[in-house]
């Protein structure tokens, strides 16, 4: 679709004894392009394993824009590269190129092309960001009511830092488990430079987090000190955490598994070493973990890593 | 209107010959070259402090440095290249050499605070810099996010504030300057639409720089009183917003990109024409496109805020508008390869270096697209996808359009050519280096490597290790380019008058020009890019697009 507009046809000079029509080649070409711009994207494998349900949500959007990338950038190099040695200047010659200053309908055609690719890609990826929960937070009451539990962490935040109002609203990470049944709460508490993940149910604290595979999980996050945001490459989301406004974030795991758990938003001296781990456990293990660690009384799980390096 | 001319002062007070460059001078080349030669030094201090990070990134563990000297190092190496280096080069630099020549003037509209704009600059460099040997620099990087700006020691934090307001000033004064000189200072008969595409470039910049930088001055004013004074604008445990900060620090910062690229559009755009022998393609097009990337380049700052606190609404509006930034861009690079295709292009580091621009800046641009759509860029958002991301586009793109633009203009600043072959090794390390040290950063940000780190997961280490290579190999190409720069200037080829038998006007003068630009009249460039045969068997009206690309009517 874009490059066949966009690709030159071969400019050899119809000296040959067979001229091959230069719309033939460039529609050749253009295919060969795009072939290999899918191709490239079908096998490309670039990004971590993925456990959450969204991330194959997000690989596929992944490959459909790696596609379109290659090929415009294989087209633009091929360009280039082409021009370079096609029309460079041999020894001697002092002469000019043509005297072309535009042309209208080139100009059209490739306004035309990105205008309808970017708004492709737009429309594209707001679906995926609809599928991986991203719009389900738009209206926030309605958010709010879903998450009664929210009204006590408020609270919590409130008596924390002494009488200041709770925060109005709760900003939404995106999630795939926003509202669920049986969704499982767990508050993340991020300070230089340790995440702390405090289990309502059953009132563990641990400074990894344990959650079951298959059972959607909500992150009411907030920070002490200075902004950290909690990522999960392995289940493509990231969240800020951020200092006087709480943010919640929602993930569905998919695969069993221990996963690094890293702060990527610049926080102070040990921002590197600020990570953990989360590890997901199949039900059964999950419930004998809670069960083991279950006594009211606190037990830090083990202790966030810090580094020693 | 009087227009206060170097003359005035030369005969008491100006110092000749190699002194002026040390002094207050108002002759624009002057001011220029002291741009252009300060931003060098503080590009190597800068790129100095770039192998200090590549080097402790070059094991996983915190090994080379303090962790606390490592932020420090991030923090300066940021904020010295974008305010002591790029920004200061490809405006105020190639802008003050430049842009008197192509609208026709003897120098800019106001040459006294041209020369301010400048003087600011060497002051605020030092403060930085001598920052971190006398109270320690800032730590929070280049961005300042409160309330990390709060916690690190104030005094770094606030010397860096100040810094970045006398830049910022700069940045301002120098903006003004050129919007009065392209709008007013006009040789008579001389149309907007026939201005060289460099004018447009720094007017469009400069609309942003005036718009733009007084919200980032206002900002960190706020933040140096919630340093120095304790008051609460940013602080959230005195019921500040921290989420508000980084809104209007984006407001400029995003922009800021802008005031990067564009100039260096701009300047491909005089490069390439002159080498390629043909006019520039659909040049009203170029025009309306610079003009589209100021609109747009205003209202997409969210962008960089995608994983803080933003109502979802926000993020869709931020990603829609973020990727139409692709269109007027894409329209620019068409353009470049339509100026290209057809021609005798020259295979000098001029054209090498504006050739290589376009290949990275497409692959900064395509990288910019996907950052642009909020699910991919929740997963890398600041990761080393994005370092990765913004060195192809102010090091791919902005960087090498600086040296193909010394390349290009050296012999009209020193009346010297300078050495090709020299000039093809600085281009060859410089593209492999580059590549090699910033392409694998992308793999690294999608894996899980997040960006300001002073240690990472052992198996990032073999592709680090190359990032650091790539490094290297950078920091070893600008030993030719240096010796030759430097040894050119004495030895080099004598250049004379119009080397690259170009048109614009400021080759229409000796090389180097005279105080007042011309001896006699400015000459009237109606057309810059007057290039080209024109060959009777295609007439303009009657070419289709299908003539063009096929080359009909070549010989």
């Amino acid at each position: 679709m874009t490059s066949g507009a966009l690709h030159p046809p071969d400019s050899r000079p119809a000296a040959d004894s067979v001229p091959i029509p230069s719309s033939l080649v460039t529609l050749l070409v253009g295919m060969a392009l795009v072939l290999s711009g899918l191709w490239v994207g079908y096998n490309v494998d670039l990004l971590p394993l993925d456990a959450s349900a969204n991330a194959p949500v997000y690989d596929s959007l992944f490959r459909v824009l790696f596609s379109i990338g290659t090929i415009l950038f294989l087209g633009i190099v091929g360009l280039v590269v082409f021009s370079l040695v096609r029309f460079r200047r041999r020894a001697g010659d002092h002469t000019d190129g043509l005297a072309i200053e535009g042309n209208l309908l080139l100009e059209i055609v490739w306004t035309a092309i990105p205008a309808i690719v970017v708004l492709f890609v737009g429309i594209y990826s707001y679906d995926i960001y609809e599928r991986m929960g991203g719009m389900s937070s738009l209206n926030d009451h309605s958010a709010m009511h879903q998450m009664p539990a929210m009204e006590t962490m408020e609270a919590s935040v409130s008596s924390a830092e002494g009488g200041q109002e709770p925060a109005a609203r709760v900003w939404g990470g995106i999630g795939t488990g926003a509202g669920e049944a049986n969704v499982l709460p767990v508050e993340v508490t991020a300070m230089q430079f340790a995440f702390i993940f405090h289990y309502p149910e059953g009132d563990i604290t641990s400074g990894e987090l344990h959650v079951p595979n298959g059972r959607p999980v909500e992150l009411r996050m907030k920070a002490n000190d200075v902004i950290h945001a909690f990522w999960v490459p392995q289940f493509r989301l990231k969240q800020d955490v951020i200092p006087g406004q709480p943010t919640v974030l929602t993930f569905t795991p998919t695969k069993a598994g221990s996963y690094p758990i890293i702060c990527a938003e610049l926080c102070g001296p040990y921002h590197g070493g600020m990570r953990s781990t989360v590890i997901v456990h199949e039900p059964d293990a999950y419930d004998a973990w809670l069960q083991k660690n279950s006594p009211v009384t606190a037990t830090v799980a083990s202790a966030p890593s810090t580094p020693t390096a | 209107m009087t227009v206060a001319s170097p003359n005035d002062f030369q005969d008491s007070l100006q110092p000749q010959g190699w002194l002026r460059y040390f002094s207050f001078s108002l002759d624009h080349k002057v001011i220029g070259l002291q741009y252009l030669v300060t931003g060098f030094l503080f590009y190597f201090i800068g790129g100095a402090m770039a192998g200090v990070i590549r080097a402790e990134l070059a094991s996983p563990i915190s090994d080379f440095v303090s962790r606390e000297t490592y932020n420090e190092v991030l923090t300066l190496h940021g904020t010295v290249m974008i305010f002591l280096w790029i920004v200061p080069v490809v405006n105020g630099g190639f802008g003050n050499y430049l842009i008197p020549f192509y609208v026709g003037a003897r120098d800019m509209a106001f040459p006294r605070l041209n020369a301010v704009a400048f003087w600011m600059i060497p002051p605020a460099g030092i403060l930085l810099i001598g920052s971190y040997f006398i109270t320690g620099a800032a730590q929070s990087g280049w961005t300042a996010y409160p309330p990390l700006s709060l916690t690190t020691p104030a005094l770094g934090q606030v010397v860096w504030i100040v810094s970045v307001l006398l830049l910022g000033g700069s940045s301002i004064f120098g903006g003004i300057n050129f919007i009065a000189t392209v709008l007013k200072l006009r040789r008579p008969g001389l149309k907007l639409m026939q201005l060289p595409m460099y004018c447009w470039a720094m007017l469009g910049t400069s609309i942003l720089v005036v718009l733009s930088t007084p919200v980032l001055a206002g900002t960190l004013l706020l933040l140096s009183f919630d340093i120095v004074a304790h008051t609460g604008f940013f602080n959230p445990a005195l019921g500040g917003n921290v989420v508000v900060y980084q809104h209007l620090f984006w407001f400029y910062s995003h922009p800021a990109v802008y005031i990067m690229v564009l100039p260096a559009f701009g300047l491909v755009s005089e490069i390439l024409p002159i080498h390629a022998r043909k006019p520039l393609f659909g040049y009203t097009t170029m025009v309306y496109s610079i003009m589209a990337i100021v609109v747009l380049g205003l209202v997409v700052w969210a962008h960089h805020m995608f994983t803080s606190g933003t109502p979802p609404w926000m993020r869709l509006f931020f990603t829609i508008a973020t990727s139409f930034i692709a269109v007027p861009t894409g329209i620019k690079f068409f353009n470049w390869l339509a100026t290209l295709w057809g021609g005798k292009l020259a295979l000098n580091s001029a054209m090498l270096f504006s050739c290589a621009f376009i290949v990275n800046f497409v692959f900064g641009g395509i990288t910019g697209v996907a950052l642009a759509q909020v699910p991919f860029d929740i997963h890398v958002h600041d990761t080393y996808f994005v370092v990765g991301h913004f060195h192809y586009i102010v090091y791919g793109g902005t960087v090498f359009v600086i040296f193909a633009s010394i390349y290009h203009w050296y012999p009209k600043f020193t009346g010297r050519m300078l050495n090709e072959d020299l000039g093809r090794l600085h281009f060859l390390l410089t593209f492999v280096g580059f590549n090699l040290c910033f392409a694998p950063q992308h793999w690294l940000g999608l894996n899980g490597m997040p960006r300001r780190v002073a240690e990472y997961d052992p198996s990032f280490t073999t592709l680090n290790q190359i990032s650091s290579v790539g490094a290297l190999l950078m920091a070893i190409s600008s030993l030719p380019f240096l010796y030759n720069v430097l040894v050119s200037a004495f030895r080099g080829q004598v250049a004379g008058d119009n080397p690259w038998n170009a048109l614009t006007p400021e080759w229409l003068t000796s090389s180097p020009p005279p105080v007042e630009n011309w001896i006699g009249a400015a000459p009237l460039v109606e057309h810059p890019y007057g290039y080209g045969v024109d060959e009777e068997t295609l007439s303009l009206e009657a070419a289709t697009g299908k003539d063009l690309w096929s080359g009909a009517g070549r010989r």
